[in-house]
Formats: C-alpha cells, structure tokens, sequence
C-alpha cells in the first residue's frame, strides 16, 4: 500500500516512524538523529541512541556577511527527551 | 384607495451586499488550504528557510507533512526528505508552487 494514503494527518507521519531512526531538526542550528520511541501532541520527543549535531557559524572580524567558517560539534546521548517546542522538523528515514 | 402607499425604504450604504469575489480567488484561507493539499508547495518559516514539496497534509496547528521535500537556504539546496513534518509554529507563509 502506498504509505501516503494512510496520512491523513501530520502526527500520522510522527506515528509511522515510531521505533525508526529520524532525523530531528531544533532551534538553534542543531540537528538530532536517533530511534524514536515516542511523542505527544507538543512534539515532545523520546529518542534513544542520539547523535546531536550543533552548527556554530564563527564570522570573522570584517568578513561579508555569510562567509563565516562553520564549526560542527557533535556528540552522543544513549536516551533523550526533547522538549516540543524546540522542533523545527522531523523526517522519518526515507520508506523507498 | 386613499390608503397612502408607503414610502420606499430609504437608501441605504451600508446594507449593500459585498460584492461577489472574482471567481479565481476562491474564498477563505481554510478553502485555499484545502485546494493546495496534494499540490506542490513552498512553505516558508520564520528563519527564512523554505521548503518546496508536495502538501501531504496539514493540521489546525499548522503542522505540515511534505513529501520530496527539498530544504533552501538562501535559494540553494541543502537538503532533501523524503517526508517531513515542519511543527506549525515555524511556518510564516505556504505558497501554491503550482496553478490550483
């Protein structure tokens, strides 16, 4: 069956990838991905085995606007609850 | 037949009804958003970052599901899902990508 007929609405996207690894995009330039494990209707999220990926753009000192060189620090969690509010997007691994 | 007929209603402005919208602009936003599931789209957040994709389906928070979404940033691709849900409180605007 076609796994977008069976959405008929966004959490059903949340809901197919319980127990998948998705990749979780945050404010403040960081980016999650890990096992979901579960979630409510704020986003709040569980996520189990997490790598999280911080963004830190440095712009030098008289460098043109968006030529700044961007650091990556990443690090692992084994468990994670992250707050809803934080949630920018959320993509399931891709079903093709 | 010396009953006096009444006097016409006197004119008023402002029982006028509203003019009928042209016939392309199809009603309310709820109406829009229900033509444009399906469609492509562009959906703009506040950080300024689109995402162009086909409109799954969205919810009364706002909260969209894309599919072949394509993330730009500054116009160029920087990332591509095969499904993405963007939390409705990020969103600034969708637009149709295609005619309805």
């Amino acid at each position: 069956m076609d796994p977008s007929s069976s959405i008929q609405e966004p959490f059903d996207l949340i809901r197919l990838s319980l127990s998948e690894r998705v990749f979780v995009k945050l404010r403040g330039d960081r980016e999650l991905t890990g096992v979901l494990h579960a979630y409510d209707g704020h986003m709040n999220l569980i996520l189990s085995d997490v790598e999280e990926t911080i963004m830190i753009v440095d712009v030098a000192e008289g460098a043109p606007e968006g030529q700044g060189t961007v650091n990556v620090a990443k690090r692992k969690m084994e468990m994670l609850f992250v707050r809803g509010d934080g949630v920018i997007l959320v993509s399931p691994p891709s079903r093709t | 037949m010396d009953s006096p007929t009444p006097p016409p209603p006197p004119p008023t402005n402002d029982q006028s009804p509203p003019p009928p919208p042209p016939a392309t602009t199809s009603g309310s936003p709820t109406d829009f958003l229900k033509g444009v599931v399906g469609k492509r789209v562009i959906v703009r957040l506040i950080s300024g970052v689109d995402y162009r994709g086909v409109l799954s389906c969205l919810d009364g928070y706002m909260n969209i599901a894309l599919e072949q979404t394509e993330e730009h940033v500054n116009g160029a691709v920087t990332n591509r899902y095969g499904d993405a849900f963007i939390r409705g409180n990020n969103v600034l605007y969708i637009s149709a990508a295609e005619v309805l």
